[in-house]
């Protein structure tokens, strides 16, 4: 693989990474549905929960990354300090996805030990886009954790070629 | 240490960062607290259980009780804590084992680059582990108005400190595993070229 490949592989890499984290955060911000219930109203969105919160802003920062990290990407300089960052990304971009879909979990299926009800049945609309907000976001945690994998790999490879 | 031409892998381990033994003790030593901080996180958490007794009605002069207990099980994200806890405690274990004992093994100079690759893949895995748990704990504590979900933390205070204190332990383990993992690269990055020429001292 030359050089030239490989860049272009954790380029891709990196811009279908932005693009999930985009369609993420657009699909969670436009979720919101309201029913009305005997005499409650349910109004649903995703600021009502800090966990969807957290999700959409742990997003953003990891769109934003890329962006950034895409635009230094050209320069070889810094291509460690990109990999570390890669790594704290990483690991925001699994936390928060795994926290929205634990809060998630919890509204779709309820949880009788805790006598909290699943509201999905509610607010079906809202439940939708949520789901595919979190498909997009477990897209792009996977695509990042490919992308530090490939990107310690290709870090290496001078290093390889000194092996026997 | 006079001749070096036949131990290319004793040439390389010389010059590599964190291989000299100052070095490999305070990366060995960040492990075994990482190792204890996630360990613990583990094991508090699964002895978390609390059995409360409630006085639902009185029937004459028997009164009716209703036993409810909180157990770490009734919540999925608390079992997937407890897994990814104890799969990174696991792996601060091996590479324990692996930095003491395993300094003869070595693939083609892999080693070390497993080894970092692993301790990414722990690190994003305990960071999954702590987010969900930290916001159902938060969920537990604050309830939910909007779902109309009630807060448990007024019923089950011990339930709900002791799993607080086993997630700030995981969180200790996490910020400990991120170090270790930018260690692990470091080590990896900065070699010099195995075929310098050394001088006898």
């Amino acid at each position: 693989m030359t050089t030239k490949t490989k860049r272009f592989l954790a380029l891709l890499l990196r811009v279908i990474a932005l693009g999930a984290t985009v369609a993420a955060i657009v699909i969670m911000v436009t979720s919101h549905d309201s029913a009305t219930v005997l005499n409650l109203t349910f109004e649903a969105k995703y600021s009502n929960t800090p966990a969807f919160r957290y999700f959409v802003i742990a997003e953003a920062v990891a769109g934003g990354y890329s962006v950034l990290a895409l635009l230094l990407s050209f320069n070889s300089l810094f291509s460690r300090l990109v990999l570390m960052m890669d790594v704290v990304i990483a690991m925001l971009l699994s936390s928060s996805i795994s926290a929205a879909l634990a809060i998630a979990h919890v509204g779709k299926k309820g949880n009788s030990h805790a006598g909290w009800l699943p509201i999905c049945g509610q607010v079906p609309n809202f439940c939708d886009k949520v789901t595919g907000a979190l498909i997009a976001g477990f897209i792009a945690s996977i695509l990042y954790l490919l992308l530090i994998l490939y990107s310690l790999h290709s870090a290496l490879a001078p290093l390889f070629a000194l092996k026997p | 240490m006079a001749l070096r031409n036949g131990g290319k892998t004793e040439g390389e381990h010389e010059s590599v960062p964190f291989s000299k033994p100052k070095g490999r003790w305070l990366l060995l030593t960040v492990r075994i607290v990482a190792f204890l901080a996630t360990a613990s996180a583990t094991i508090v958490m699964a002895l978390n259980k609390e059995t409360k007794t409630l006085v639902v009605a009185t029937i004459g002069s028997t009164p009716i009780t209703l036993t409810l207990t909180a157990k770490f099980q009734h919540t999925p994200a608390f079992v997937f804590f407890v897994i990814a806890n104890a799969n990174a405690s696991f792996h601060n274990l091996l590479m324990i084992l692996v930095e003491i004992c395993g300094n003869k093994l070595d693939y083609k100079g892999l080693r070390l680059v497993l080894v970092a690759v692993f301790d990414m893949m722990a690190v994003v895995l305990a960071s999954a582990g702590d987010g969900a748990a930290t916001f159902m704990a938060e969920l537990g504590k604050r309830g939910n108005s909007h779902a109309r979900w009630n807060k448990i933390c007024d019923k089950f205070d011990s339930y709900c400190d002791r799993g607080g204190w086993a997630l700030i332990a995981s969180y200790i383990g996490l910020s400990l595993l991120t170090l270790i993992s930018a260690l692990s690269m470091i080590r990896l990055m900065k070699p010099k070229p195995a075929n310098q020429p050394t001088t006898i001292p």
